[in-house]
């Protein structure tokens, strides 16, 4: 039997690449240069499977790889997934949930602190050589320890922050989710609260949910104007679970504190985007399952999804919505 | 009897010197001028007790106070203090031990998840305008969970960053100190082993220890060699704990992959000092214990120490040395 034909859309470590060509025909993208929507429609044309990262899979796409059978994203977020459009055209959707929880969940509270005790604005002080006397009390952060964290969505990366927090750091934890998570407060000691009241209580508010109609915009000028003037906003999930014009306009107005954000509504930013000139907000690119180890676990998931899908017979990691599809 | 005489060398939150002058007869430093020795022997000349951070407490000023019984620091450390000289007036010496260790432990977590995931330097490189479509890879960084931290100088602020870093992160912890911490091991499964081997096996080192003459320049360029080239080293104790030349040699050379510093040999930092230069560096202007709460904390308790010394009631943060 020949191989099924494959395309290779993001780099992997050569051993993944390796295990690619092993079980299928494999075409790859020119690595040497960034490459576009347009670069992956071009090479999709005769593949029966892909390996993706973030790239749109909408209709027109689809339209041009008639022969596609499963797009298999290496990150755990498939908002890049037209589902409808792939339903109707039976082609399947693997991604890759768990691996990088840990990963992401240290990031969080790498911005937690970073924004709590100004850790990013002070280094560029120093560097920039404004250090120049002794006495600090201008440059005061707000405690981590002790102090209040509310965590809005309260999934499998939401119990790993709230463990850091809790157990590490003996902070309160309280959060809002969907359904209540008994395991999680009988192990770590949290609470569950209605949004506002979290929103209210919190000096710390974590989004951690998943990008849905329901979670769109989630944190708004209403939100905003019931958190605590000192409070802090932490958003490593989806940049539009956050209203970002009205967190600009509660930071430019002192409604709160600042922010410590991995993600916005339009990656890369807008160059004009006002939150990069604030330095009581982080602005990471995306990063927040950056290791070398994580991305290398997440490639290897992808790989084995598609090769399963196509060589196996079996359906492994689909994303919820098409359980039971395949 | 008549109220001690104390003079207040750096600005203190109103409420401590509410207290203070409850208590003494205050003498204020005038903040707006940049602080003179000459005018500070003049104050110190008939005061009985002082409330300062990091002043030469030495032969030379101990020598024009005549009166002088007493010098409260608001900080833990006390290498500012000349012990055989105060011992030899008759000095006491109070610090701060306690109110700050969960502080400066979140510094430390800080440090230890901002150099190994490579915050300071995405932040920055993005507020430039650099960042573009497709470089996911451009800040790979280095796992912290289940990663492992190695301790030098298990004592309560070690305990604090242990319990973050194993009970929260999962790390596993090595340590090394003088002697054996039994709650360490205990609580956070801290395993004891020699200094060699905790720089040997750790992805993330940190030292903690007070600066004397044995922990002067602790970390050298031999301890730098001895460590993994992928592994970050982490001080927010004092500055000298390091030779920083050595430091710096070690980062130029790629034989350690960072280093998150809150302290120096010279503070604030000479402009020139390569270390401003390195993206793999993050550098604080010794925040450790800044945070509002805390340095309230501090001031009130160096600010009751004094009080109680000064009124021979002793007090349960006078430096050891000095009991």
């Amino acid at each position: 039997m020949s191989k099924p034909k494959a395309l290779l859309a993001y780099p992997v470590v050569k051993e993944i690449q390796d295990y690619l060509e092993e079980f299928t025909n494999l075409s790859t993208l020119d690595f040497s240069k960034p490459n576009t929507y347009e670069d992956v429609v071009a090479a999709i044309k005769d593949v029966e499977g892909a390996v993706v990262l973030g790239t749109r899979i909408d209709e027109n796409l689809l339209s041009h790889g008639s022969k596609l059978k499963v797009i298999s994203n290496i990150t755990v977020g498939y908002n890049n997934f037209h589902i409808e459009a792939m339903k109707n055209r039976g082609v399947a959707g693997t991604h890759s949930p768990g691996i990088l929880d840990n990963t992401v969940a240290d990031f969080v509270m790498g911005l937690l602190i970073a924004t709590g005790r100004r850790i990013t604005e002070l280094n560029s002080f120093v560097k920039e050589g404004k250090w120049t006397r002794i006495d600090n009390s201008h440059l005061f952060g707000k405690d981590i320890s002790g102090s209040t964290v509310g965590i809005i969505g309260m999934g499998r990366i939401g119990e790993m922050v709230a463990k850091r927090c809790s157990l590490g750091f003996d902070m309160d934890v309280v959060y809002y989710n969907r359904s209540r998570k008994m395991e999680a407060e009988e192990k770590l000691g949290v609470r569950y609260v209605e949004k506002d009241e979290l929103l209210k209580i919190s000096d710390y508010v974590v989004l951690l949910t998943p990008l849905t109609d329901e979670t769109y915009h989630i944190l708004s000028h209403n939100e905003f104007s019931m958190m605590k003037k000192d409070a802090i906003v932490i958003n490593a999930s989806r940049g539009p679970v956050i209203d970002e014009l009205a967190l600009i306009e509660a930071l430019k107005e002192g409604r709160i504190a600042g922010a410590g954000l991995d993600v916005y509504e339009k990656e890369p930013m807008d160059l004009d985007n006002p939150l990069l000139k604030m330095d009581n907000v982080i602005t990471s690119p995306h990063i927040s399952a950056g290791t070398q180890k994580t991305m290398n676990a997440l490639a290897w998931n992808a790989a084995k999804s598609m090769v399963s899908f196509l060589v196996h017979k079996k359906a492994i990691n689909i994303i919820p919505e098409m359980k039971g599809d395949f | 009897m008549s109220k001690p005489k104390i003079f207040i060398a750096n600005p203190i939150p109103g409420f401590v010197e509410d207290y203070l002058r409850e208590n003494c007869e205050v003498v204020i430093w005038d903040f707006s001028k940049p602080k003179k020795f000459d005018g500070i022997l003049e104050i110190i000349k008939d005061v009985d007790g002082i409330i300062q951070v990091g002043m030469k407490i030495d032969e030379n000023l101990l020598s024009h106070a005549k009166k002088l019984k007493a010098v409260s620091n608001i900080s833990v450390g006390y290498n500012n203090f000349d012990v055989e000289a105060m011992k030899k007036y008759n000095i006491i010496g109070t610090h701060t031990p306690g109110v700050l260790d969960e502080t400066v432990a979140d510094t430390i977590m800080g440090l230890i998840i901002n150099t190994g995931r490579r915050l300071c330097e995405a932040d920055r490189d993005t507020k430039n305008g650099n960042w573009q479509k497709g470089d996911v890879s451009k800040f790979l960084g280095k796992d912290i969970h289940q990663s492992t931290l190695g301790i030098i100088g298990m004592g309560r602020i070690g305990e604090c960053v242990a319990k973050r870093a194993n009970l929260g992160f999962d790390m596993d912890i090595l340590y090394y100190n003088r002697k054996r911490n039994k709650l360490a091991e205990e609580k956070y499964n801290a395993k004891y082993l020699s200094m060699d081997e905790v720089l040997q096996k750790s992805d993330f080192v940190m030292v903690m220890t007070p600066l004397s003459d044995e922990t002067y320049h602790l970390m050298g360029e031999r301890e730098f060699n001895l460590m993994k080239k992928d592994a970050f080293f982490i001080n927010a104790s004092r500055g000298p704990v390091v030779d920083e030349l050595a430091l710096i040699k070690a980062l130029e050379e790629g034989r350690i992959a960072g280093a998150g510093l809150d302290v120096f040999e010279k503070e604030p930092i000479d402009k020139n000092n390569p270390l401003l230069r390195m993206d793999n560096v993050v550098t604080l202007p010794h925040i450790g214990s800044a945070t509002e709460k805390t340095r309230d904390d501090m001031a009130m308790l160096a600010a009751k120490a004094l009080v109680e010394v000064l009124e021979g009631r002793g007090s349960d943060v006078i430096i050891p040395e000095l009991r």
